[in-house]
């Protein structure tokens, strides 16, 4: 398997035949927070990027990626500093099983580099190759809603105020 | 129960982050498949291809020599039967003579890949003698050969009820109006994103680990120890986080079984991953249930007598099939006061993957026909649906016409919240053609009142461990699903000790360190290990209060615990860290600790089949749907729906609204496109095992929720908490299907709602879709119950016979 | 979990490199582009090639050209950048709304315009994985002998699925096919076959490197895909119209259906109905009802198929009518 750049690390990795990066990335290199959910492409649970475009890793081969950059959610937290999108998941509860939550997060990054005013229309439409059987995803749109807010630098209700009481 | 507390709640009924939130949202959490074990083999199950089989003979030579292949085993290598109930022990690892549906397990692989798994399966031979399918109810009622089991009650019936609470036919003689309706619900399917996976090892000195993705760890624990005749003392199953799981996680399976086996004949680590195709053979999920409900009601629409009948395709296996087939009649008299119900269920076994349970486990059914049946009635009787149902609420503290003791009921809230929240008002028969609202009403289980095997244990356990650093530990079985029963242990252990969630530590779902809770099933978690929780953090509050006090230079009881301090209520300036009156209580009496647990108490229903109904507190949830049908095409879509859940306590109002959200999302696929379907015509075989065939809504279908949450907390409840994570899924269908008749005036009396059967009714003359007439069922004599207002007992007045009506 | 094959992975630099492989490789050779509708069907064993060339790499093969007042698109364009072009959304709105209904934004990320084109056809007795098939016998497309839509039928009635190929046909569109043989262009209504199985007329040792679309000149066009979701799914029915308008009237027109038949399907019928008229409602239902004869769809889509059926007489009706919208003179 020849070279490339995972979540901006120069990996190199010695995968035999055609295997699919979703394999490569939980196999051989041990990241397994890349889900396989139907091995098929259709479900959206195994998305990561590759040279910053969402795509399923069940159906790019590993070796289809030498040469490219391949972003998963282990990348997305600079070190220990949540990304927004990953800290308004964890505070509006986005992530219930978390099984899907890696697909939607990635997703949602390269939603948000593109628009960072996305209308609840365009979040549902960025968002509809994921499926997810916990959240109905309606806290996953206030989720990316709230991060977008953070990430352009408006305050946000905090957590503790929403829903106070009930 | 309860905390006597609650005045001053610093946790409990405010929104925090889950326990595990930044974990999952950073794809830290390991699930099952996730597991890596040196030296781990992978296992795979070869599955029958055909529906009903004699096996004559099954050569697995050519797979045991296959490269890479380190043992292959089959039925004759685990031929001890196990089931989820005791009643129903009918299933094996791996069928040893007879399959009974595509999908079946026969043998079983461990390789050094998967891909080496997966050659050796096709190098298998197994020759199969066909016998003739039995492919749906209407067979299995006709034909008792070729029998599935030879334990059901009747041929190819599995379970027969028949319980008569009062005289329905006295009560229907009496009313003002009676109608009959026939409905159809079809089954359906979890669909969780994580595919069942499990991983055994069996170490040098002769102990077995599973790791599952189970929601019933403790159930799958006395299965493992049952077919491997192991001590279970000699078992460890730790479940893994699941991801996702709604009812069909919670049988034990076949692939947990033979990774165990494998791995003790091999001496290594077995993973067994299923495919998505796998999953749907594994199901257990919505039953197929035929009903005919018979309701006769006053001129106000008060129900006089209700006869209900219902017919549930079970699949090939018992699974939880008996206690389904009695909560599709157990929960219709809880909502409206029925004065006199009678209940008769049929489970016919057919040969197609094993039904059972999912989210809201065999009330979705029945409540869908009660909540249309209602529609119905109030309509021919000329009152409006909210007013039918808003008048004659079941209430508060009661015991129901089949003896359901009731506490809290919040129906009434909710449905005001509802129509009001929706603007019943201006849109029920006024909006233009093509749009309508549908109202609907339930109520759930927070728990069921028995185990699933009889004792007289605990259902749920918890201990507590508390450390001289002011952190503490609290052991629990059970498992986070993803509904967050983690983070309650952890919110309720704080709230009550004064500490931080992040201070409590959460062990869950170890057989070997975790005191049993049963599981993650019945919607029993939040109250029953939140009570157990409750129980033993208030004892270490009441030691450590104890001994701080004298520190305190106060009372035992006015001591307070809040801002990981304990201080003097009276003074709170006298405050020591919580950390430090542990150490006090420690160095006084010993190490810190406490047990908790939870028992629900005895229903009332004295009968034979009471024990399926009783619950220590109810849910209640009212929705109403907007829909906007498309008259020249019949495809629905639903643009919202106001939905108000009586929680009696949120513990976390942002959880309970994903839990709300949740249950919906869930039942709007249920009721407009989620369907099981099999082919008859070559061989009964799921029509299309994959998750683009089986319908899972996408973004674009959901809808918008407007949730209101409301209720008074119950008694009953940690902190007055009832359950959120099924309840809310119950009135979805009904709602929409009654939004669909106010939007076109087109009965579809069957889940799903597709676009076939509105276009079908708005050209039909009755405009009317569904099912035309219920089956001739040899029902048992009935057991007769007189009711609490007939001055019953609780108690059948004669012996159940097995003679035929 | 569910496991490719193993299988040869060749990555050619060019067009000529790709055809050389093909030519050494054999007839159990495959070309990849997005592997979108190759890869899935390789997991389920009924697509078996033996060696896989990938096509990805080939950089003519990508992007939107002009030519001579044609736009042409490269075969390997994904399907993300066909919707979201600039000019093709302003000149071909049909193709745009065409390629960004295809699946779901991920998959369009990966797949491309030529695979759409050449999707395999598709059935609910085919798409499934090796056991299943077993279970029920295998069928004529792949592995056995008979079709279990229609047992009597010596065809195969597998359904072309491919939300692009309807469009194509309607505004007649032409493909670009190489080969060692050199380059041959093939009109779009040409490069289908009414057949489950030969439901090209490519060779399969062709590489189809772009799609040239006609000058936007006078016409109009429209795609409505009928499906359950509104996203992940195949149509169970698209309906294609084009108009040459003159004027408010119509001079010339085409109706194509998509999912109802083993090839996007022209109802010659439909368009002649409309012809002379400036559509009205009545030449439109009678454009619709032509178009609802021939519509045969088979039970092996998702949905019924009589309600399918159905379907195409409101769908033809509805895309008229949006034609007849967006013609301002009327």
């Amino acid at each position: 398997m020849p070279k490339f750049t995972l979540n901006g690390e120069a990996r190199e990795v010695n995968v035999p035949g055609a295997n699919p990066l979703l394999w490569v990335l939980r196999e051989s290199l041990g990241l397994t927070g890349t889900k396989f959910g139907c091995g098929i492409g259709q479900c959206g649970a195994c998305t990561v990027l590759v040279d910053g475009d969402p795509v399923l890793s069940c159906l790019v081969l590993g070796r289809a990626c030498a040469g490219k950059r391949v972003d998963t959610i282990e990348g997305m937290a600079d070190g220990n500093g949540l990304h927004p999108l990953q800290q308004a998941f964890a505070d509006l509860s986005a992530a219930q099983c978390g099984y899907c939550t890696p697909a939607f997060l990635l997703t949602a990054v390269v939603l948000l580099k593109e628009n960072d005013r996305p209308s609840r229309p365009e979040i549902v439409a960025a968002l509809s190759g994921v499926l997810c059987r916990c959240t109905g995803y309606l806290k996953i749109y206030e989720a990316v809603e709230r991060a977008a807010a953070v990430m352009r630098g408006e305050k946000v209700t905090p957590l503790e105020e929403i829903l106070d009481g009930i | 129960m309860g905390s006597d507390r609650a005045h001053d709640l610093r946790i409990v009924g405010t929104s925090q982050v889950m326990v595990d939130a930044v974990s999952k949202v950073t794809g830290k959490t390991v699930f099952a498949d996730d597991l890596q074990l040196p030296q781990m083999l992978y296992g795979k199950l070869l599955r029958s291809t055909e529906p009903h089989a004699r096996i004559r003979k099954l050569n697995v030579s050519k797979a045991v020599a296959a490269p890479g292949v380190k043992a292959v085993i089959t039925g004759a290598d685990l031929p001890i039967p196990f089931g989820i109930l005791p009643v129903s022990q009918d299933e094996h690892v791996l069928c040893p003579e007879v399959v009974r549906f595509v999908g079946d397990p026969v043998a079983a692989v461990a390789a050094t890949s998967e891909d080496a798994a997966f050659e050796a399966l096709n190098l298998i031979a197994v020759d199969y003698e066909p016998l003739e399918p039995i492919p749906s109810i209407d067979t299995a009622l006709e034909s008792d050969k070729p029998q599935l089991h030879d334990y059901a009650d009747d041929g190819n019936i599995h379970k027969l009820i028949n319980l008569e609470f009062g005289d329905v036919e006295e009560g229907f003689a009496d009313a003002h109006h009676v109608r009959e309706d026939v409905f159809f619900f079809q089954g359906n399917t979890h669909l969780a994103m994580e595919q069942h996976s499990a991983t055994a090892d069996w170490s040098a000195d002769g102990r077995l680990t599973l790791w599952s993705a189970t929601q019933t760890p403790h159930y799958v624990h006395r299965a493992v120890a049952k077919v491997l005749e192991l001590e279970p003392s000699r078992i460890r199953v730790i479940a893994c986080h699941n991801g996702g799981a709604f009812g069909g996680k919670s049988d034990p399976f076949s692939h947990e079984i033979a990774a165990a086996k494998l791995a003790m004949l091999t001496g290594r680590p077995v993973k067994i991953t299923l495919t998505r195709e796998e999953v749907f053979y594994c199901h257990r999920g919505r039953h197929p249930v035929l009903m005919w409900a018979k309701t006769g009601v006053d001129e106000s629409g008060k129900i006089l007598a209700m006869h209900f009948k219902t017919c549930l395709d079970g699949g090939a296996y018992g699974s939880y099939g008996v206690a389904s087939t009695y909560y599709t009649g157990a929960l219709q008299t809880v909502t409206y006061e029925v004065e006199r119900y009678k209940f008769q269920g049929a489970r016919v076994f057919t040969n197609k993957p094993p039904c059972g349970p999912k989210r809201g486990h065999g009330t979705p059914q029945p409540r869908f026909a009660l909540e249309v049946q209602l529609d119905k009635i109030a309509e021919d009787i000329g009152v409006d649906p909210v007013d039918l149902r808003r008048n004659h609420l079941q209430p508060p503290n009661s015991v129901t016409a089949n003896w359901l003791k009731i506490g809290t009921i919040g129906l009434g809230e909710c449905i005001d919240a509802v129509v009001e929240g929706a603007g019943w008002k201006e849109k029920f028969k006024k909006l233009p053609f093509g749009k309508g609202v549908g109202i609907a009403c339930s109520s759930y289980i927070c728990g069921a009142g028995l185990p699933i095997y009889w004792n007289d244990m605990p259902q749920s356990g918890v201990q507590l461990k508390c450390d001289r650093g002011g952190g503490v530990t609290i052991f629990c079985g059970s498992i986070d699903i993803g509904q967050g029963s983690d983070s309650i242990l952890a919110y309720i252990t704080a709230e009550i000790l004064g500490i931080d969630p992040i201070d409590v530590r959460v062990v869950t779902a170890d057989t070997d360190l975790t005191p049993v809770d049963l599981g993650s099933y019945s919607s029993r978690v939040t109250l029953m290990t939140g009570n157990a929780a409750v129980q033993a953090a208030e004892k270490v509050r009441d030691i450590i209060a104890f001994h701080a006090a004298k520190k305190l230079e106060t009372e035992p009881d006015k001591v307070r615990f809040a801002d990981r301090s304990v201080l003097a209520a009276d003074d709170p300036d006298q405050r020591i860290a919580f950390a430090e009156a542990v150490q006090l209580a420690e160095a006084a009496q010993g190490t810190v600790g406490s047990i908790g647990w939870y028992k629900p108490e005895k229903s009332p229903g004295r009968y034979r089949g009471a024990g399926v109904g009783p619950s220590p507190a109810y849910s209640y949830s009212a929705a109403i749907a907007a829909v906007d049908v498309d008259p020249e095409t019949g495809i629905v879509t639903v643009p919202k729906i106001w939905i108000a859940h009586d929680i009696g306590q949120s513990i976390n109002p942002m959880t309970v609204i994903g839990q709300v959200e949740g249950s919906v999302y869930m039942g709007l696929g249920e009721a407009l496109m989620e369907e099981m379907v099999y082919r008859s015509n070559r061989n009964v075989v799921h029509k299309f095992p994959s998750m683009l065939e089986y319908k899972s809504p996408t973004t674009h279908e959901m809808c918008e929720i407007e949730t209101f949450l409301v209720g008074d907390p119950d008694p009953n409840g940690p902190f007055g908490a009832k359950e959120a994570g099924q309840g809310p899924l119950l009135p979805v269908m009904p709602a929409v299907a009654n939004a669909v008749y106010d939007a076109v005036g087109v009965r579809v009396d069957e889940v799903p709602i597709t676009p076939e059967k509105v276009f079908k009714g708005l050209r039909s003359k009755d405009h009317r879709v569904g099912p035309k007439s219920f089956p001739d069922i040899p029902w048992p004599e009935p057991l007769c119950i007189p009711t609490p207002a007939e001055g019953g007992d609780g108690k059948a007045l004669r012996v159940e016979t097995a003679a035929k009506a | 979990m569910l496991r490719l094959p193993r299988f040869d992975y060749l990555e050619p630099k060019s067009l000529k490199q790709a055809l050389k492989m093909r030519e050494a490789s054999g007839d159990n050779a495959m070309y990849v582009a997005g592997g979108t509708d190759l890869y899935p069907n390789m997991k389920r064993r009924h697509q078996d090639p033996t060696t896989v060339i990938s096509l990805a790499n080939i950089r003519a093969l990508t992007g939107v050209r002009n030519r001579d007042g044609h736009t042409c698109i490269g075969a390997n364009t994904t399907l993300t950048q066909v919707a979201k072009h600039r000019r093709i959304k302003r000149h071909y709105p049909a193709i745009a709304t065409a390629a960004g209904s295809i699946s779901t934004p991920l998959l369009r990320n990966m797949g491309t315009l030529g695979g759409n084109l050449c999707l395999d056809t598709r059935c609910n007795y085919y798409n499934q994985t090796l056991e299943w098939r077993k279970s029920i016998d295998y069928c004529m497309k792949k592995d056995g002998a008979i079709c279990w839509v229609a047992p009597s039928s010596p065809r195969c009635w597998a359904v072309n699925s491919s939300d692009l190929a309807p469009v194509t046909v309607a505004i007649g569109a032409e493909m670009a096919l190489v080969s060692a043989d050199g380059e041959r262009v093939v009109p779009a209504g040409k490069f289908y076959n009414d057949d489950g199985i030969e439901y090209l007329t490519k060779r399969p040792d062709e590489i189809l490197t772009e799609l040239r679309l006609p000058q936007p000149n006078g016409w109009d066009a429209t795609y409505l895909k009928l499906a359950r979701r509104g996203s992940f799914d195949f149509p169970v029915l698209g309906v294609a119209a084009w108009i040459r308008w003159d004027g408010d009237t119509v001079a010339d027109a085409r109706i194509v259906l998509g999912a109802v038949a083993s090839y996007p399907m022209p109802v010659p019928e439909a368009g002649a109905a409309i012809i002379g008229t400036s559509l009205g409602d009545d030449a439109i239902e009678t454009a619709a009802t032509a178009a609802f004869k021939p519509s045969k769809p088979m039970d092996n889509t998702d949905h019924g198929l009589s309600w399918r059926k159905q379907m195409t007489r409101v769908y033809v009706a509805r895309a008229l009518k949006e034609l007849r919208a967006n013609n301002k003179l009327i």
